[in-house]
């Protein structure tokens, strides 16, 4: 292919992304990198709107880089990223606010401030971005945050160091939720927690997607929390997404590594899984 | 921007009319956080009766639109018509949620929780004293079993903490030295100049660093330089359960970690302190040098007439002690980490105060004692 075939073909790439209206995230050409080592080379993603995308790849894939890319934090080498047909890149903070106020992020280990309470995490956002919002009505908002996201009433007034790890998940969602977001960005959600109390976080997210008609960008290694929730997922493997779609699609590739992947002990497990609970429903 | 967006600028407002003899608000614009402005303390203020809230003007919702709408209704014992936009559902969702939730710890008078504080802080000292005195204990003990077993000795770890705490301190505690040397020098020439008694700055200078300044110096700076380092090194091995790992091997936390770093302490202090002294001693000397045109030469042969040996010996003896002190403060602070990475820095700071507190508690203890025992 001659160079300038090559440039323009990957301008149209560029122009398309940005056009169609049911995207939500477009990540086109991205390239990052530490030192010498390369994470991401031509990565291209698109995360439709109202659907929860898994992300899966091995450890040192880059998900969490990826993430970090797309909500700002890491600046790419190269790439464009546009969040609801905005671009990302190169933006001052103060540019891009009206996209953050539209997404929530929930960090890996819930991220709570540790010197405010659970209820005082979740009026950060409110207080920071809608100052007119008066404090009755910012506490009420507090409390029915809290119990969307399946916290007991009495976990207002604690301290993060006072909860356990599915609690200090569930206060980081409820404040990612603060201010009713489009997108959620969920950094391995189950991580950490045990069985009953993941299927009861998997439980929850699909609820609120459902109710809030939210986007989820999940990055997990939870193969029960791919197969019962995700509508899509997608593999990131050699510095890039290599596949993209639902398990089934997924599965009918031959990459090695997806067909390790799925088809481990581990992946057999939750496939079965998922049948059984099938089986029940009917 | 898309559509969604563009739908977002609406403000949200509202109309009271009435319609067929009954009493209606009217909604419109859009429900969402960021277009809500003052709508909820209007909505508030509406005494009523009212029959119903039309939602046909209003185009989108959020949940906090419809916390809004749902407290409203509540207060009001209102229905809603005209909903187009999958607002009941909303409403209803956000409604199922609505129970009391505590927002804010309980409240404390003020006085009661100044009392409960100075009792917490009584306690905390006491436990502390008792722990750090216990700690000595174990340390003792540790001490007692390496000597029984020479073969458990870590003679790479000492060697090694000789460096971290001893030679890479010696810049910083010379330029301080000196400096230090120069101000008293300074100082002093300044006041016995109104005596005439110029000459008698260099007794000042000799006797106040070799008995008191060199070593308490040296003890401050390798408080904040080693005796934080231990805490925060011991305190994150605590967090990671490197010491829990340490234990289940059968490696003595108290021997590996401990001992070496209160032997490289104790022994680098009286090294340290002398260095200290001189490195003032020479500052002192520089300043009569160029400000009350002593010769060195002069300033060495009086030195040698006006400071007594055992000033020498003071300091000396106090050094190891205050080594002691500062390296079980540091140590001891750092194994009481349980928690949380917080705590590490809580730690690491009481284990400075804590240090340096009580070089000074000893140091004034030491100065009854050399004066008791007749060393002036």
């Amino acid at each position: 292919m001659a160079p300038e075939e090559e440039i323009s073909a990957e301008e149209a790439r560029v122009e398309q992304a940005v056009e169609k209206d049911d995207i939500a995230i477009s990540v086109r050409n991205l390239k990052n990198s530490f030192g010498d080592q390369v994470v991401h080379e031509g990565l291209d993603l698109d995360v439709r709107k109202g659907e929860i995308l898994g992300v899966v790849g091995g450890s040192g894939t880059g998900k969490s880089v990826l993430m970090r890319s797309i909500i700002g934090l890491q600046t790419p080498e190269e790439g464009e990223i546009h969040v609801f047909g905005e671009s990302m890149i190169g933006r001052l903070d103060d540019e891009a606010l009206a996209i953050r106020k539209r997404w929530g992020v929930l960090f890996q280990g819930g991220a709570l401030f540790s010197t405010l309470t659970v209820a005082e995490n979740v009026e950060v956002p409110i207080r920071e971005y809608y100052p007119n919002i008066g404090p009755q009505l910012r506490d009420e908002i507090a409390a029915y945050k809290i119990r969307m996201t399946g916290l007991p009433a009495e976990a207002g007034p604690k301290y993060p160091a006072e909860l356990s790890g599915g609690m200090k998940k569930r206060a980081g969602l409820a404040r990612a939720l603060a201010l009713d977001p489009d997108l959620l960005f969920l950094d391995e959600p189950t991580a950490g927690l045990d069985p009953i109390g993941a299927a009861a976080f998997d439980d929850q997210t699909r609820k609120l997607q459902q109710t809030l008609g939210l986007t989820v960008f999940l990055i997990t290694h939870d193969l029960d929390t791919l197969y019962s929730i995700c509508d899509r997922v997608a593999v990131l493997a050699d510095r890039k997404v290599t596949a993209v779609g639902t398990i089934d699609e997924l599965l009918a590739t031959d990459h090695p590594w997806i067909q390790e992947y799925f088809n481990g002990p581990r992946g057999r497990a939750a496939t079965a899984a998922v049948a059984r609970e099938q089986d029940k429903r009917r | 921007m898309d559509h969604i967006s563009a739908l977002m600028n609406k403000a949200a407002d509202l109309a009271q009319e009435m319609h067929d003899g009954k009493e209606v608000v009217r909604l419109s614009g859009t429900l969402s956080i960021a277009c809500l402005h003052d709508l909820s303390d209007r909505l508030d203020a509406i005494a009523g009766p009212v029959d119903a809230i039309d939602l046909s003007g209003v185009d989108h919702m959020d949940t906090i639109g419809a916390w809004v709408l749902h407290r409203t209704i509540k207060r009001l014992d209102c229905k809603i018509t005209g909903d187009r936009c999958d607002a009941e559902r909303l409403i209803a969702a956000v409604g199922q949620l609505d129970e009391p939730v505590n927002i804010r710890p309980d409240y404390v008078p003020p006085w009661e929780r100044v009392v409960g504080q100075i009792g917490e802080a009584v306690v905390n000292s006491g436990a502390t004293l008792l722990g750090l005195l216990g700690f000595f204990g174990s340390t003792l003990v540790a001490t007692w079993n390496v000597i029984r077993h020479p073969g458990r000795f870590r003679v790479n770890a000492v060697v090694q903490r000789f460096e971290v705490v001893g030679v890479s301190a010696l810049g910083i505690i010379g330029l301080m030295s000196f400096l230090i040397g120069i101000v008293i020098a300074q100082q002093g020439s300044v006041q016995l100049r109104q005596f005439g008694m110029e000459m008698l700055t260099i007794n000042l200078v000799g006797r106040l660093t070799f008995r008191e300044l060199g070593v308490l110096m040296t003890a401050i700076m390798v408080a904040g330089r080693s005796g934080s380092a231990f805490a925060a090194q011991l305190g994150t091995m605590k967090l990671t359960e490197e010491v829990d790992a340490m234990r289940t091997i059968g490696v003595s936390p108290m021997e590996a970690l401990v001992l070496p770093r209160t032997l490289a302490v104790v022994v680098m202090m009286p090294l340290l302190g002398f260095y200290s002294s001189i490195v003032a001693i020479i500052g002192g000397g520089f300043l009569c040098a160029v400000s009350l045109d002593i010769p060195p030469i002069t300033f060495v042969q009086r030195l040698r007439e006006v400071v007594p040996i055992h000033d020498l010996w003071v300091g000396l003896i106090k050094a190891p002690v205050f080594g002691v002190i500062i390296a079980l403060a540091g140590c001891f602070q750092g194994m009481q980490v349980k928690a949380n990475a917080e705590e590490v820095g809580l730690r690491t700071t009481s284990a400075v105060v804590q240090a340096i507190f009580l070089v000074i508690v000893l140091d004034a203890f030491f100065a009854v004692f050399f004066t008791w025992v007749g060393w002036n």
